[in-house]
């Protein structure tokens, strides 16, 4: 293939992925967007098989093979609820990726020194060092969503002197490989400490925040395939990973934006640690109600307003057809339903949106937090069901609360509250919630899913 | 160039709806699967000596997880949205 079709064919691959990500910013053209870009990806990875002088097909082959049975079949059959450790652990492998293409054209490149100018060997070891971060901070976003590490935060003392210390000693590494000493153990070494600070990185940050997380890292990958470009000298990894990059990196303060907290908060906050002092102090001076399926059957059956807002709980649960049913059932009886829709309830904004799509809840019905807000005053009941954090009056009444400041649903200025929660036990910020000892709010100890039969069938049995 | 990216990158997603950040989260993820042209050129080189062969074997099975994984989970995610205006067409 001529150096001028290849130029051209790569040029259409970049104009797909654009028309992808202003086709994703819309809902009604968001699927073809994505399947715009596999079609584009496609073609990058025809183009570049197709260029001369590649060897080493056979190889390849089986290394595609490879990926496709690790991707394809998770990729197919994750829940719905584990999708964000899905998308984490896909970027990872992508940083992964660009890491390991830096090392193999260093050791490529490197052995004789003094071969590399300044430029090559920086995007190199750019991309080696970004590309790693990625890796090992979304393997522990991956390990953290699917709890087989805590989601609360990990802290010790001096935590950020020893973060600071391994960025420096990565930072120090890659100076004396600029400098001239092209040694690969040198290399080698940045990425270990690039892999250690990653994980570090990660770790003192909580469960809650993980979704921005995820974004930051995904606009880390962009920019390690990017410097992978410049390595490579190839525009359509300079360009793609840098589009990347960049959206990422919007979409990244537009998450911090929609949960009011600001992205350095989210990084070195240890937002969520467990607090001694004042959580403790009002479980002691205060009691919860508890209730049955039956009460709230009652209360839900003759209110005239019925808020019902979803939350984590609700998906774990896989409770958003029982979630509609009641719904159903309640709107037969004249009571009007609406849901509300906090930005960041679940664990990726835009969570309860597809998790009541599926369960064809009407879209009519789904009312965002501003937009709720406005109504819970003349509301009768909420059912808030399995949320937490998102509707904790802590948020707005107490400026100790690590929360504080964060915009919530404000069920609490509704007419009486029923929580449906498994336990006591904190949310995912893990932070204790005033809403549950307040006066207007009883609690149903349940699985969202039973939960909502049971008070569904109690509702039919009236 | 670069600066071009970097502007488009910010202008296509200016203004997407909450609802969207997180399929478009995953879209991007997929997109940057493109470091998988890198591996193939690496994986690929003629002059490659063994220990690039491996690397390059290795960076290729990680860029294809990223680039199927990540637009197949996209099209999962998006695909819950797309069934509702069918079934309601069925209703009416």
């Amino acid at each position: 293939m001529s150096d001028n079709l290849t130029e051209l064919l790569f040029l259409a691959t970049i104009i797909s992925f654009i028309l992808a990500l202003r086709f994703l910013s819309s809902p009604k053209r968001a699927r073809l967007g994505n399947q715009l870009g596999a079609l584009g990806m496609l073609l990058a990875i025809v183009v570049v098989l197709s260029q001369e002088g590649l060897e080493g097909y056979g190889l390849m082959a089986i290394a595609m093979a490879i990926g496709t049975v690790i991707g394809a079949p998770a990729a197919r059959k994750v829940k719905m609820t584990a999708m964000p450790q899905m998308v984490a652990l896909f970027n990872g492998v992508g940083g992964g990726a660009a890491a390991l293409v830096s090392l193999a054209e260093f050791h490529n490149l490197a052995p004789a020194a003094g071969r590399l100018d300044a430029n090559e060997s920086v995007s190199i070891l750019l991309s080696a060092l970004i590309g790693s971060v990625s890796f090992a901070g979304s393997m522990i976003a991956f390990a953290k969503l699917q709890e087989l590490l805590s989601g609360r935060p990990i802290v010790y003392p001096g935590q950020k002197f020893v973060n600071a210390a391994i960025m420096g000693a990565a930072v120090t590494l890659a100076a004396v490989v600029v400098a001239g000493t092209e040694e690969q153990w040198l290399v080698v070494a940045l990425i270990a400490a690039a892999l250690v600070f990653g994980v570090l990185f990660v770790l003192p940050i909580g469960g809650a925040d993980m979704p921005v997380v995820i974004s930051l890292l995904n606009a880390f990958t962009g920019l390690a395939a990017s410097a992978t470009g410049f390595v490579l000298h190839e525009n359509v990894l300079i360009v793609s990973g840098m589009l990347v990059g960049a959206s990422g990196t919007l979409l990244t303060l537009k998450m911090g934006k929609a949960m009011n907290r600001s992205i350095a908060n989210v990084l070195f906050g240890a937002f969520g640690q467990v607090q001694a002092g004042g959580g403790a102090a009002i479980e002691e001076g205060r009691t919860v109600r508890a209730t049955t399926a039956e009460d709230v059957a009652i209360m839900l059956s003759y209110a005239r307003k019925v808020v019902f807002v979803p939350g984590y709980g609700l998906a774990v649960a896989q409770a958003q057809h029982d979630c509609r049913a009641l719904g159903e059932l309640l709107e037969e009886r004249g009571v009007d339903i609406k849901y509300g829709i906090h930005p960041v309830a679940g664990r990726m904004p835009g969570h309860m949106n597809v998790l009541l799509a599926e369960a064809n809840v009407p879209y009519d019905q789904l009312y965002e937090m501003d937009e709720i807000n406005a109504d819970l005053p003349q509301t009768d009941v909420v059912l808030v069901l399995g949320a937490n954090d998102v509707v904790n009056p802590a948020a707005k009444t107490d400026p100790s609360s690590p929360i504080y400041g964060m915009p919530i649903i404000e069920v609490d200025r509704a007419a009486a509250v029923v929580v449906v929660k498994r336990s006591m036990s904190p949310g995912f910020a893990g932070i204790d919630n005033p809403l549950f000892y307040g006066e207007k709010t009883s609690m149903l100890f349940a699985d969202a899913k039973a939960a909502l039969e049971q008070i569904a069938a109690a509702v039919k049995a009236l | 160039m670069l600066a071009l990216a970097i502007f488009l990158g910010f202008e296509v997603i200016s203004k997407v709806p909450t609802l969207l950040h997180t399929p478009l989260m995953s879209g991007t993820n997929a997109i940057h699967g493109i470091v998988i042209v890198g591996a193939i050129l690496v994986a690929g080189r003629p002059d490659a000596d063994t220990a690039t062969r491996i690397i390059g074997f290795f960076a290729v099975i990680l860029g294809t997880a990223n680039v199927v994984g990540g637009f197949v989970v996209t099209d999962r995610m998006l695909e819950m949205f797309k069934r509702k205006p069918s079934e309601k067409q069925e209703a009416e």
